[in-house]
């Protein structure tokens, strides 16, 4: 059964909003100009590639449903479960389903703690255990290595091929868009495939980066994540820009009272250190949710309302920045002769604003826009250290940080969920900062050679 | 020029005042203090003896903003929870933590250990930074500028968190160099600290270095710059005694106003590193959920805040002297 939680009905209102978007942009010269620009810088062009990879499977995790259950005899209805799964889930069924006891090391064929085992001749002795799923084709361990290149092997061929075929397609795509650096857009495609291709040619019968405290694969865990990050990078922005926006563009507008108003709001809500506005505002919805356990029907829908809260509590702590910046650029346009013009004509204020003012705003929105984004997928990560970040349920980079931090002092090291984490989050921000500055040398008109 | 100080101290309080009145609406609110009872005492099931024996212990009992039992005007309006909670902040009393501390001697023997961690960070951080943005600045257009971006680059873009786990690990257990946490006073705290402000200085090197290094080429842009040039000095000259100086203004915007803050500590190298400043203070009552601490940090923090900015603009005359105030 198909099943929507909240945050699924924004993140694909927000695709519809982008494709719109797009769309408007493609028919009017003066904007399609700026992105245009942006993808002729080669950065911002491999960086896209590895975003849409991001951004692939974060939506492939937004299509969420209820698998149905057994049906028990003699029952006329179909019960389902209570647990709600995406089509990732059901992609990567096999790695969701292969649980160990608990952690082992990436690629490995027995677990990191030892237990009683019994030996073949019946006696009992504490050592490694073999892994119920890692590596348990084997009959023989001392196969691992050869068994191991195999399948890497056999997986660089699988992203060869593709790559063959992306490359066929990009030599189209180049005859058409001669002045695209496709080349960038190649390397990162040849990167993520042959990364990609290993990785899940090793995931069918390996833990290709180790399993958690519970034995949960990390590789798995880590796919997981990205939908909350994006979800954090995109939706907030979509609290913060109707806030910022007619703030910024009212006070810099109407001057006066207005004005006076709005930047006494504005730097209110600035003098409250981020981070206590922030834990101060979630720590009273806990505390709200506590008190409405009844709203929620299911547990994921709980932590995803807690997500979508964050997200909007996040939105209404940050507006200020980009409401100061508007109001700069407002009070500077509403001096120009076009707008005095308007004013002489009598076109109302409101309609000045939306037709006049604000499109010619609207870069600075964009590069707001694109900035934000690496910034909150940081400050997940340190929210969710802190206790005010997601729910506990729900994966994050935040929560398999806060979780694996303390295996540091282990010995031997538990680094691998670590590094998996810091490492999906470093590529994700990596190319959300170099596309951001594309987007800025783009779009803005000082730049501009 | 006193007067203007006078005005903008003046302009504070109503700052202040919204500050407060958003804490409490979020405190006491959007949250009766009944649920933050539920919440501590924690079962759901607690009687409502319990509730009341917590509530009056910490003087919740009381009426949010009008008390009607009481007899005097003057009592009807002060024996309340507005007036006893928020009210008194302005006159730093904080009262009592959950675990019954007075948290104005906390934040009085907390704010050391912070200063002691944050004072280097800041001057060697902004000491760091600016020399690699005037290097940058200074190779601008060169390969060495190109790969010093994508360095920034790459180090704005790698969580805080890797930097302090990464550091601890590093330094602390594979090398042997360094406590992996903890704090002594006085000269002991030198060999707790040295992680500690590297790791701060490294974490803010990216971000802050991009920026003064657009700035610089800002300055650099400039026919001041270029007349500079023209009569023949040498480039360094131009880069220390006109471009550094000139570029100084903005920066000192974004940096006078964090002074005040650093009493603050940071909130999340303490907490890593075992140290017993204020950060810590603050992440540990976010974690125990102990409201009074958080709204006293709050409050504490939004007055470093504009004092930051009353800072920022006399330093601007300071260093500017185009700029006066009336």
């Amino acid at each position: 059964m198909p099943y929507l939680l909240p945050s699924d009905v924004l993140v694909w209102l927000l695709v519809a909003a982008v494709a719109a978007y797009g769309w408007y942009c493609h028919r009017y010269a003066h904007l399609s100009v700026p992105w245009a620009r942006v993808f002729r810088s080669p950065a911002a062009v491999a960086s896209a590639v590895v975003l849409s990879a991001y951004l692939a499977i974060g939506l492939l995790d937004s299509l969420h449903f209820r698998p149905a259950l057994p049906a028990k005899p003699g029952a006329t209805e179909k019960a389902y479960s209570t647990e709600v799964l995406s089509m990732l889930d059901l992609g990567l069924a096999q790695l969701r389903g292969r649980a160990e006891k608990t952690y082992s090391a990436p690629l490995a064929t027995r677990s990191y703690a030892k237990e009683q085992v019994e030996l073949p001749g019946g006696k009992q002795a504490r050592d490694f255990p073999r892994l119920r799923f890692g590596g348990a084709q084997l009959q023989d361990e001392a196969d691992w290595a050869e068994d191991v290149a195999r399948r890497v092997l056999a997986g660089f061929a699988v992203a060869a091929l593709a790559f063959a075929a992306f490359a066929f397609l990009i030599r189209w795509l180049r005859r058409r868009r001669p002045e695209v650096p496709w080349n960038a857009a190649l390397v990162a495609v040849g990167v993520l495939l042959f990364l990609a291709g290993p990785a899940f040619a090793l995931s069918t019968h390996y833990h290709m980066l180790g399993t958690d405290k519970v034995g949960q694969d990390v590789f798995y865990l880590a796919l997981k994540s990205i939908r909350t990050s994006l979800v954090i990078g995109t939706v907030t922005t979509l609290v913060l820009l109707p806030v910022g926006i007619g703030l910024g563009t009212m006070a810099g507008y109407f001057r006066g009272w207005v004005d006076d108003l709005i930047q006494y709001v504005y730097t209110t809500l600035n003098s409250i250190p981020g981070v206590l506005l922030i834990a101060a505002a979630v720590l009273m919805m806990q505390v709200v949710i506590e008190r409405n356990a009844e709203w929620f029907s299911l547990a994921a829908q709980r932590a995803d309302v807690r997500l979508l809260v964050l997200c909007a509590i996040l939105g209404f702590t940050s507006w200020t920045g980009l409401a100061r910046l508007l109001r700069g650029e407002t009070l500077k346009l509403s001096q120009l002769e076009y707008i005095q013009a308007a004013h002489a004509f009598g076109v109302r204020d409101s309609h000045i604003l939306a037709r006049h003012i604000l499109p010619n705003v609207s870069h600075i929105v964009i590069i707001a826009m694109v900035m934000d984004f690496s910034g909150l997928v940081l400050a997940e990560a340190v929210l969710s250290y802190v206790g005010v970040g997601v729910d506990p349920s729900t994966n994050s980079f935040g929560t398999m940080i806060n979780a694996a931090r303390m295996e540091m002092s282990r010995e031997p090291v538990v680094w691998w969920a670590l590094a998996t984490a810091f490492t999906f989050m470093l590529a994700l921000v990596l190319a959300a900062n170099l596309f951001a500055d594309a987007v800025r040398d783009g779009f803005d008109p000082r730049v501009r050679m | 020029m006193l007067t203007y100080i006078v005005r903008r101290v003046l302009y504070a309080i109503p700052i202040l005042i919204g500050v407060n009145l958003i804490t409490f609406a979020l405190f006491f609110i959007v949250n009766t203090p009944e649920d933050m009872a539920r919440m501590q005492l924690g079962a759901k099931r607690v009687t409502p003896e319990a509730i009341d024996k917590w509530k009056a212990e910490r003087g919740y009992d009381l009426p949010l903003v009008w008390n009607p039992t009481e007899e005097s005007l003057y009592n009807k309006a002060t024996r309340t929870i507005f007036v006893q909670k928020s009210v008194k902040l302005f006159l730093f009393d904080f009262g009592y933590s959950e675990d019954k501390r007075d948290i104005a001697n906390e934040v009085k023997s907390r704010m050391w250990p912070s200063l002691a961690l944050a004072i280097p960070v800041f001057i060697l951080g902004l000491v760091v930074c600016v020399t690699f943005a005037l290097l940058m600045a200074f190779f601008r257009a060169t390969y060495l500028d190109f790969w010093g971006v994508v360095l920034c680059v790459a180090m704005m873009s790698i969580s805080a968190l890797f930097y302090i786990i990464g550091g601890q690990y590093l330094f602390s257990k594979v090398w042997n160099l360094v406590p992996i946490s903890g704090y002594a006073g006085g000269l002991d705290a030198a060999k707790f600290m040295i992680l500690p402000v590297l790791i701060g200085v490294v974490g803010g090197i990216g971000g802050s270095s991009r920026w003064y290094r657009t700035l610089f080429l800002e300055e650099i842009g400039k026919d001041y710059v270029r007349a500079a040039r023209a009569k023949g000095l040498a480039e360094s000259v131009v880069m220390f005694r006109h471009v550094l100086r000139n570029a100084l203004i903005p920066i000192l915007t974004g940096v006078v106003v964090v002074i005040p803050l650093l009493f603050l500590g940071s909130l999340l190298t303490e907490s890593f590193f075992g140290i017993p400043g204020l950060g810590s203070y603050t992440i540990d009552a976010i974690q125990a959920q102990d409201f009074a601490v958080v709204r006293s940090m709050v409050f504490i923090g939004s007055v470093f805040y504009i004092v930051g900015l009353i800072l920022t603009d006399i330093s601007y005359t300071l260093v500017d002297p185009r700029i006066r105030f009336e």
